[in-house]
């Protein structure tokens, strides 16, 4: 079963084997795939339209599905690696051990935003960024510039209390928890940490920079810590809802799995430190 | 988007150029070499932008304003979105549904409007060219 661990508690060997399944899947060109399934659809999701990855209901279940299928990659290259999540909260500031240059590699310089360090800097010749939507191909990132402070513990907290999933109309105005962690509204999480990254993870082509995927797999823990806070919240809206993903409806591209298959990770794989259920008695009972 | 939201759409657009227009100049007088709009011709739709921004020529064209560089031709984007042209290029734009906008090189951060969010792409691009999207998968 696969342990999705905080990246800060990786040993060195967990770092290299992590990186080196990333590198093979660039090689391949399994990597830049995903870059394109992914602003394909972060072009295409409109408020007034169909949306299906992004400022929508099926925001998570879609992204838990997309991380899902990028693990299986990661995992046919080397069985041992899991997808790590970067607790932003805590790892907050660009000295972090995730920026070192035996991980991650650290921010851009300041002429151009290239990043120089790290397995991931374009003078290795082993990661050109292909799927982009301007002319350069180098990695870039500007640490801390776009917005100065990365969401902090209680704001997350006050989010994971918001006891209803999403709302009408389902979109990037909406209330609910859903919205709120996407960061359209309210103190703005993950919306938040793109912009704090800089570089591609600001853009469109967000995946082009790995950390996308530690950033999202937070993402994801924070869904399952707040199934666990509010074990009779289902997710919504439940059917018959124009443009959005109903509980029961397929998402594109997969178009053979539902939110409701995606709604308990335990399914595919744990997490270092797993929720703890809401003392209220009936905790699972939705899951 | 009927039509009455459309008509507010551009009503605040234009609005909103006005009022960040002024500011534009005052914050960016040091790099800022606007200059004047295309003479005015029944094809100039009201609120369209040509400016040059950091050595960056900025076009912006709304969407209402039918004529041959007006009109969106990737048929992913909603309608009553404006053209957003860099030195040429189209950079793909979205509204969100608060009135705000984003664009595909900031897509995580919202501006108030087609032309703060353009000076914003200029300066994340750093003299680097727009390249084509091919649209929806």
């Amino acid at each position: 079963m696969t342990i999705r661990k905080n990246q800060a508690s990786l040993t060195p060997e967990e770092k290299r084997a992590f990186v080196a399944a990333l590198l093979e899947l660039k090689r391949t060109g399994r990597y830049d795939r995903f870059v394109t399934t992914h602003n394909g659809f972060i072009m295409g999701d409109t408020d007034s339209g169909d949306r299906v990855g992004h400022r929508s209901p099926s925001f998570l279940p879609w992204h838990r599905r997309f991380l899902l299928e990028f693990e299986a990659a990661l995992q046919a290259v080397d069985p041992a690696v899991a997808l790590p999540y970067w607790d932003w909260t805590a790892d907050r500031t660009a000295r972090s051990s995730l920026w070192a240059a035996d991980f991650l590699g650290g921010t851009g310089r300041a002429r151009d935003g290239q990043v120089l360090d790290g397995p991931f800097a374009y003078a290795t010749g082993k990661w050109e960024i292909a799927v982009r939507v301007d002319g350069r191909s180098y990695l870039r990132r500007a640490l801390g510039t776009g917005v100065a402070q990365l969401p902090t513990r209680a704001e997350v907290d006050s989010v994971l209390a918001m006891p209803v999933y999403d709302a009408a109309p389902w979109n990037s105005s909406s209330g609910g928890f859903r919205n709120h962690l996407e960061g359209w509204r309210g103190a703005n999480l993950h919306n938040r940490v793109h912009v704090w990254v800089g570089g591609q993870m600001a853009t469109g082509v967000s995946p082009n920079d790995p950390v996308f995927w530690m950033h999202h797999a937070f993402i994801d823990k924070l869904w399952a810590d707040w199934q666990a806070l509010h074990p009779q919240s289902p997710y919504l809206p439940a059917a018959g809802t124009p443009n959005v993903v109903d509980l029961n409806d397929t998402m594109r591209p997969w178009n053979d799995v539902t939110p409701a298959d995606m709604l308990d990770h335990r399914k595919f794989y744990t997490f270092d430190t797993e929720p703890v259920p809401a003392p209220a008695g009936a905790a699972a009972s939705q899951r | 988007m009927n039509k009455i939201t459309r008509r507010q759409a551009l009503g605040t657009t234009a609005g909103a150029l006005t009022v960040l227009g002024l500011a534009g100049a005052t914050a960016h007088a040091a790099v800022t070499r606007s200059r004047p709009a295309a003479p005015a011709a029944p094809t100039t739709p009201a609120g369209t932008v040509d400016e040059v921004y950091q050595g960056r020529r900025i076009r912006i064209v709304p969407a209402s304003g039918g004529d041959d560089h007006g009109g969106h031709h990737g048929g992913h984007q909603a309608p009553g979105q404006p053209t957003v042209l860099i030195d040429g290029r189209e950079l793909h734009v979205m509204r969100n549904a608060d009135g705000s906008w984003i664009s595909v090189v900031n897509h995580y951060e919202t501006f108030s409007g087609p032309l703060p969010l353009a000076r914003a792409a200029v300066r994340e691009l750093q003299g680097a060219s727009l390249v084509p999207m091919g649209g929806m998968r």
